[in-house]
């Protein structure tokens, strides 16, 4: 193989490393089950990844800013309760907006720490995920929420309607990263955000108001989550207090998954919807292999960390970098 | 000399990365006994090299020999080992360790069951501070030393090996005069031992002081070795850069239009005080003095990034309120900052998006940002301004430092600004580009800007300037125009020296 062709695939390599890890996982699952590529089982996976998917995209947001959320789980968990409490309480019509309103204002509220207070997101994120678990198990009074009549609301409709065939939350899921694509590669505020999270010194000396937009990034963060509560809440019509618990960490992994840079400034909405759908399938495929669920854990954040690992390398063309 | 064997050869290097020869075929050998200078512009190949002779670069062919026996150099400790010792321009110490652990980081001396040997720690670092004649012992810790002194347990570091070369990175960067002096009677002090010196600096009054020889590189290739004692700073220079840098002193044909900007009593706390001056269309008026003599806070705060605690800014005539960098813009101010990388660039941004970015929100159709629009700014000023890329995709952080301070004026100049202020306009880049942005600086006053430029380099003020304010600890001191400054009033008048004792 001469230089140029062996740099090529190098280059390909180091671009592409997570489609590739994620073709050999999937072909590797396709040939352990046949049925991990039947059309069900796959329009399954990615309706149950929808929720997961739908924060994601607003987390990609934040990472592209420069910014950690890891308040969305502990969040997610608030809007569910909120929406199903309400519903009994308001009417579904009602119940929403006043849940959109209520997220978003927490959103809001970490944004302007972040954003126009200047306090390390990692910390007041983290903050905020114990914060909001507290104000979730206030307003339930550590309760289960239930709605009382399941049959007879149209609430459902979000995490269990189809519209010609097709899953609402995949519709959602697939217009929402539709709509942040356009946003963030189409607009102003789109480019705005990848200079912040790239450089925001230099954003600050071009004139761009970094403050607001670090603001507006965990607003959009809120938002997804929001959706991601509805979507919870109307498919199962009742839940726990804990029911996000943890899923702020599955978000982070999808997003760096899909190949965002924690320093902030990378990263594509398709990129992130990549590294959800990986996700997805992974502890898919361990289900159909008949592992355990407790072993799923182990196994599943063993193929994220090999996979993270094998871009790495290619990025680096070495497997490991013991000095340095 | 010259019948001993050289301490360290580096033979024939050649070291590639993928599109650029970073090394083309480069030798090198120093002496016992001698201090070799190595010479060239900023990305001529001086830090490549010492990376493959420190190991850390593996050269794709030529050789590496101590005392004439080949040698390959793995890592900076293996050539350690090998006696030949880093002292690095940024200092890499640990501030809240004591002297002595820093200088045997990683081999201190050990008893048994892995416990420190406190003892002879102490007592050889002693031993080593003992010869570098040091005002410190082994216990200070090295957050409390100056730099200068910190530079001296760096250079303790390279004495826990007997070394047959020791190679100076920029060492007096940020030394005063007086530390200077203490570091050259260590330079000699190893030099009378036989130790061999490669020393890297852009200081020609310090290469033609301490220095036996001189080999200069330019594009990663060998251009020539000289003695030090039967060159001069021209030859040098012309080496270096191919002919010699016209910095004659520049006189304006074009006519003067009115005053752009007007600054009256401008004060921010103890950073300036009471700084009045006015910059005319057509015009280049140059800050000169020292670090910290308050230039670059002037230029923040006419860019809103500083407020001010007293004082007037009037632009054509009408007083502007500017309280950050959003109303600097509107107002027609811009300003390209010293710090190109951390504060002119998004470096993981591409060249177009990095120069229509304080505009982008003006650029759009309907609510989408247009491609076209962009390109079309993009492409008129890599033309106006010359910039060398392969296209508007190619990445800011991958361009010369030349070709990204331009990305960064085509920025300002696509907002036509009334006022431009460049501040080191130059910094980090390489002598041939240098000439080229002095020449753009000259035309865009002659287009008719106001063009405020500031900078630490003489020669440069000088080139560029109609006018000059010299500063001296955030106090305008005197203003000079081109045809009556001269290099010893600018440099009195930056010192401090008031005007009246001048004359």
């Amino acid at each position: 193989m001469t230089g140029m062709t062996k740099q090529r695939i190098g280059n390909i390599l180091a671009k592409q490393g997570i489609l590739i890890a994620f073709a050999v996982f999937m072909i590797g699952f396709a040939i352990a089950n046949q049925r991990f590529i039947a059309i069900d089982n796959i329009s399954g996976v990615i309706r149950s990844s929808a929720i997961l998917g739908v924060m994601a995209l607003g987390v990609t947001f934040v990472v592209i800013g420069g910014n950690f959320d890891l308040s969305v789980g502990s969040m997610m968990s608030f809007s569910t309760i909120v929406v199903l409490d309400l519903h009994d309480k308001l009417g579904p019509a009602l119940a929403i907006p006043a849940m959109f309103g209520l997220t978003m204002a927490l959103g809001a509220f970490i944004g302007f720490l972040v954003g126009y207070m200047k306090l390390n997101s990692l910390i007041v994120t983290l903050g905020m995920l114990s914060a909001i678990h507290g104000l979730t198990l206030t307003w339930s009074g550590g309760k289960n929420m239930d709605i009382a009549d399941k049959a007879g609301t149209w609430f459902s409709v979000f995490g269990q309607g189809r519209i010609l065939g097709v899953p609402v939350p995949i519709l959602i899921f697939a217009g929402l990263a539709i709509f942040f694509t356009v946003v963030l590669m189409k607009t102003p505020f789109g480019r705005k955000v990848y200079a912040v999270g790239g450089n925001g010194q230099a954003a600050t000396f071009s004139g761009i108001p970094r403050a607001r937009i670090v603001f507006l990034t965990y607003v959009i963060s809120a938002f997804c989550v929001a959706t991601a509560g509805l979507l919870q809440a109307s498919r199962s019509l009742g839940s726990q207090n804990t029911v996000g618990q943890g899923m702020e960490l599955q978000v982070l992994a999808a997003v760096i998954l899909g190949g965002a840079s924690l320093m902030g400034g990378s990263g594509t909405i398709f990129k992130t919807v990549i590294g959800v759908l990986i996700l997805g399938f992974i502890q898919n495929g361990l289900l159909l292999m008949g592992l355990a669920f407790y072993v799923q854990y182990v196994v599943t954040w063993g193929i994220i960390i090999l996979a993270v690992w094998l871009d790495v390398a290619a990025k680096r063309g070495r497997l490991w970098s013991p000095t340095a | 000399m010259s019948e001993s064997i050289p301490v360290l050869r580096l033979e024939n290097i050649v070291k590639t990365f993928p599109g650029v020869r970073a090394l083309d075929d480069v030798s090198l050998s120093v002496l016992p006994g001698e201090v070799h200078a190595l010479m060239g512009e900023n990305g001529a190949g001086k830090s490549t090299l010492m990376k493959v002779l420190g190991g850390i670069h593996a050269p794709d062919s030529g050789r590496i020999l101590i005392a004439e026996e080949p040698s390959v150099m793995t890592s900076p400790q293996h050539a350690k080992a090998r006696g030949v010792v880093f002292i690095h321009q940024e200092l890499s110490l640990a501030d809240e360790l004591s002297v002595a652990e820093n200088i045997f980081l990683g081999e201190l001396p050990l008893k048994s069951f892995g416990r420190v040997d406190w003892k002879t720690l102490y007592d050889d670092t002693d031993a080593i501070l003992k010869t570098l004649n040091v005002g410190f012992n082994a216990r200070t810790l090295v957050g409390d030393l100056s730099i200068a002194n910190q530079q001296m347990v760096e250079i303790g570091r390279a004495l826990t090996v007997d070394p047959r070369a020791v190679i100076f990175d920029e060492p007096t960067a940020s030394l005063t005069d007086a530390e200077k002096v203490v570091l050259f009677k260590v330079i000699a002090d190893l030099q009378a031992k036989g130790v061999g010196i490669i020393y890297i600096s852009h200081r020609m009054e310090e290469i033609f002081k301490i220095t036996d020889r001189i080999t200069v590189l330019r594009d990663g290739q060998y251009r020539g070795t000289l003695n030090t004692a039967e060159t001069n700073e021209d030859e040098v220079t012309q080496l270096m850069i191919g002919r010699s840098l016209d910095l004659s002193r520049n006189v304006s044909h074009h006519e003067m239009g009115d005053v752009a900007l007007e600054v009256r009593g401008l004060t921010c706390g103890k950073m300036f005080t009471d700084v009045t001056f006015a910059v005319r269309k057509g015009e280049v008026l140059g800050f000169y003095g020292l670090v910290g003599a308050g230039r670059t806070e002037i230029a923040e705060t006419l860019f809103g990034l500083r407020t001010p605690s007293a004082g007037k800014i009037l632009l054509e005539g009408q007083e502007v309120q500017i309280n950050s960098p959003i109303d600097a813009i509107r107002h027609g101010i811009s300003l390209v900052p010293e710090d190109r990388k951390n504060q002119g660039l998004v470096l993981g941004m591409n060249c177009r998006d990095n120069m229509t970015l304080p505009q982008v929100g003006d650029l759009t159709a309907g609510p989408f940002v247009s491609d076209g629009a962009e390109i079309a700014i993009f492409d008129q000023y890599r033309d106006k301004l010359d910039i060398r890329t392969p296209g508007w995709r190619q990445i800011a952080g991958n361009l010369s430092g030349g070709n990204q301070q331009k990305i960064v004026i085509g920025k300002w100049l696509s907002m036509r600004p009334k006022v431009l202020i460049v501040d080191e306009p130059t910094r980090g880049i390489d002598v041939g580009s240098k000439s080229e942005i002095h020449n753009l600086i000259r035309e865009l006053a002659a287009q008719g800007y106001a063009v405020i430029v500031i900078s630490s380099e003489m020669p440069e003020v000088l080139h560029v300037s109609d006018r000059i304010i010299a500063m001296f600890s955030g106090r305008v001191m005197r203003e000079f125009t081109s045809e009556e400054v001269t290099e010893d009033t600018l440099v009195q008048a930056i010192s401090g020296i008031s005007a009246d004792k001048v004359a």
